[in-house]
């Protein structure tokens, strides 16, 4: 219900990330996040990281929407 | 069709003292006679005393003088024939340095621009300053210097200009506004009242860039784009697609209000319907990126060194190529095309297919997060 | 950008919608209670490619459209003390309150500073020790864990002139007091995408359980949604209701913890006042002791003056999915994006300023 994006943490200092979004860098907070890691894609909304995407699941998504539109 | 100007005095600056509050500013018996870096502008640098002679010899001579121009004129004459393209703008962008360029570089090539919009082969600008009391020294030579490149570049010559100082707090730092002229080739009609049914839409290039790269130098918005603005003279370019076609109808540099502005001008002059494909719009990844993460649409971010052109359609794929040739038309793409439907309306066909219209924007931008 | 452009693909989102043009026979009414999906839905132009026989409504999901002119009242009456900085995100400054609006009063000589993230806000509390920096805390489960963190990082660093307005709202209450209404009878529901990374999708589940009413939390590119209609049109046809993710590299059926676990920790849950709807119980957040130092609130004392709703504005109705913009006899006339007269027109994601900026489905 809010703007997010994905962004890459490229380095951590405490509960300050620096995170890449194709080339934008920014400040942001894993303060919701604390379990983020160097080179892990995070939903980025107004400066916070809320959750960590997790790869294996995106991929399922894709596979589920091939599935689908083979189906019909 | 060059102008002449007459004699060797062709005028550069004039300063005139501004009214302000009875201060006693002609000799204001200072010995400065060198400016160095840590120097602040005074009031007194408008005041047309010794200080605003410095200033003129020292900050604005060393960049602007023609070597053989050094007098000071309270006009520019010169003889010019033909039909004249007359322009003005104000520039008060904020910051003033951003990357890729400051508001020096984008006076000069802002009024070059619009210029060259009309077809018009930019010759002579006016340079009007009106600095903020206690704007640094070192800034304003900064300034200076990117003017001067800018204007070497577009081959224009700045023929007169002026400064004023006012008090802190009554400007934001550095205002500067331009006029320029021109002249319009014969024959090249360019309106945006030309655009006709069939007609193919070109962009130069990526757009959002200028845009984006000034909004990360704001206060509270703190990020880093690796794009700079895309500030350039386009006169060049412009030159160029006038000798490959005589069908040009329309052109535009999308400034304020973006692609988006500049389509629905056109729409609505030609009274006309324009369709476009968003597939086809180029924008750099990192812009698009930044646009999504303070939730803006690219195609109403200001640009300062694209033209968006409508062209006859058999002529299109030439005029494209030319482009592309030009170092300011390497991502050049044609995006869409002049349509009788929905007169006065740009629509644009989305990835999935489906058309959504392209509507003015509101306002200023406020970056939506929620 | 990942995990971004693969959920673009023009090529399987039109073999999706062949697919769900195929299945879905019944009359099919789906809402969707999330500013971000009304502007998707417009923006990918998913009304117009989706079959005739679903038909799409706009429920209460932007948190500035569902501000009571009251709670709006307070913030401005709030920017107008003396020494106070407002910090507030961009869409709400030119929401019209009562008799002005932030953006007003900011041409009045306010301090009123836009900001991207509520971080922006502490900096300026920091940068600013002599003022009172007030921030308008608006937005759903989304962002007030990121407000919550806001407010335990002040306190971790001591900084004492840092002030909330909690105009936070929660979305499951809303959810079970529409379909209470019993207005709008709906089919489905396409449920929030990033209240949901917060909160996970099992409390959603009522929906389904209590109602009979199919649910699928969906993420915002063209794909996601279309598979979450997808999902909904299934579930609908074989008549068997739950609660599905569709967004689920967004999404765990648990949410973030830790951030629940913030947002507890700071705030409690309170009756709110929800524009167009009036009261509704348990529906809001407000900071709980020994945090409702930073509430401001109870700081500052403030008259607001009489509330006055603007005549003809039929916001509250289209919140509610009971009127759509084209119902108002206001919009496009006397209220524009420009001269805006109800929040759903100032909002970049209200349904009217949707409606009016990306036109309506017959281009």
């Amino acid at each position: 219900m809010c703007l997010a994006i994905p962004a890459l943490i490229k380095s951590i200092e405490g509960q300050q990330a620096e995170a890449d979004i194709e080339g934008v860098s920014r400040q942001i907070s894993l303060q919701l996040t604390p379990e983020a890691k160097v080179g892990d894609y995070v939903l980025l909304h107004t400066g916070y990281a809320i959750s960590i995407i997790d790869p294996a699941e995106a991929a399922e998504t894709l596979k589920l929407l091939k599935e689908l539109s083979e189906a019909s | 069709m060059r102008g002449s100007l007459r004699g060797a005095d062709a005028p550069l600056f004039q300063i005139f003292p501004l009214p302000c509050q009875g201060r006693g500013i002609k000799g204001v018996g200072c010995k400065i006679n060198s400016m160095n870096m840590e120097d602040k502008i005074l009031l007194a640098h408008g005041g047309g005393g010794k200080l605003s002679h410095d200033l003129i010899e020292q900050s604005f001579l060393p960049h602007l003088a023609n070597p053989i121009l050094n007098k000071l004129e309270d006009s520019a004459v010169f003889e010019l024939s033909g039909r004249l393209a007359f322009t003005t703008d104000s520039y008060t962008v904020n910051p003033i340095f951003f990357p890729g360029g400051d508001i020096g570089k984008l006076a000069v090539c802002g009024t070059v621009n619009d210029l060259s919009m009309s077809g018009a082969r930019p010759l002579y600008l006016s340079l009007s300053f009106i600095i903020e009391e206690g704007f640094a020294v070192a800034d304003l030579k900064k300034v200076i210097a990117s003017i001067k490149k800018a204007a070497d570049e577009a081959e224009v010559t700045i023929v007169t200009g002026d400064t004023k100082v006012v008090n802190r707090g009554s400007a934001d730092k550095l205002f500067i506004n331009t006029a320029g002229i021109g002249i319009v080739p014969e024959r090249v009609d360019i309106s945006a009242a030309n655009a006709r049914v069939g007609d193919i839409v070109i962009i130069n290039g990526n757009i959002g860039d200028h845009g984006i790269a000034v909004l990360s130098q704001r206060e509270g918005l703190k990020f880093q784009v690796p794009v700079p603005s895309d500030c350039a003279p386009l006169n060049k370019l412009v030159a160029e697609m006038l000798e490959t076609s005589g069908n040009i109808h329309c052109l535009r540099d999308p400034t304020r209000g973006g692609l988006a502005t500049t389509l629905n001008d056109f729409a609505e002059q030609s009274d006309v319907g324009i369709r476009i494909e968003e597939d086809k719009i180029p924008v750099d990844k990192a812009v698009l990126a930044a646009c999504e993460l303070l939730g803006f649409d690219p195609i109403y971010i200001a640009n300062e060194g694209k033209l968006v052109a409508v062209v006859a359609p058999d002529d299109a794929d030439l005029i494209l190529k030319k482009i592309k040739r030009n170092k300011y038309g390497g991502e050049a793409a044609i995006i869409g095309e002049v349509v009788a439907e929905h007169p006065g309306k740009v629509v644009m066909k989305t990835s999935l297919g489906a058309s959504r219209i392209v509507d003015m924007p509101v306002g200023e931008l406020l970056p939506r997060i929620c | 950008m990942k995990f971004v452009n693969e959920y673009r693909d023009p090529e399987l989102g039109r073999k999706l919608l062949d697919r769900i043009h195929k299945r879905s026979r019944k009359h099919t009414r789906l809402m969707e209670f999330c500013g971000g999906h009304t502007v998707a839905i417009f923006k990918h132009g998913l009304r117009q490619l989706l079959p005739d026989n679903i038909e799409m409504l706009s429920g209460p999901g932007c948190p500035v459209c569902v501000t009571a002119i009251a709670d709006l009242d307070r913030a401005i009456a709030l920017a107008r003390l003396p020494g106070v900085i407002i910090t507030s995100f961009g869409d709400m400054v030119r929401v019209p309150g009562s008799h002005s609006s932030l953006q007003q009063v900011k041409a009045e000589g306010a301090d009123v500073r836009i900001v991207y993230s509520v971080q922006d806000a502490l900096a300026i509390a920091r940068e600013n020790p002599d003022k009172h920096i007030i921030f308008i805390g608006i937005g759903f489960e989304t962002t007030a864990p990121t407000v919550a963190a806001s407010i335990l990082q002040a306190e971790e660093e001591g900084i004492n002139n840092y002030y909330v307005l909690s105009l936070h709202k929660i979305c499951p209450p809303i959810m079970k007091a529409l379909l209470d209404l019993g207005e709008v009878r709906l089919s489905g529901i396409i449920c929030p995408g990033h209240v949901s990374t917060i909160i996970g999708s099992h409390p959603y589940q009522f929906i389904p359980d209590e109602y009979g009413i199919a649910c699928a939390v969906s993420g915002f590119e063209p794909l996601d949604m279309l598979l979450a209609v997808d999902m909904l049109v299934n579930q609908i046809e074989t008549e068997q209701p739950g609660v599905e993710i569709a967004y689920r590299r967004g999404v765990k059926p648990e949410g973030n913890t830790q951030a629940v676990r913030l947002m507890e920790t700071v705030f409690e849950v309170a009756d709110a006042n929800w524009r167009g709807i009036g009261v509704v119980p348990l529906s809001g957040l407000q900071p709980r002791a020994p945090y409702d130092k930073y509430d401001a609130e109870k700081k500052f004392e403030i008259d607001p003056g009489p509330t006055n709703e603007p005549r003809g504005c039929i916001c509250g109705s289209i919140l509610r999915g009971v009127s759509t913009p084209l119902d108002c006899r206001l919009f496009g006339t006397k209220c524009t994006p420009e001269h805006p007269v109800g929040p759903c027109m100032v909002s970049a994601e209200g349904s009217c300023a949707t409606y009016y900026h990306y036109g309506d489905d017959n281009v």
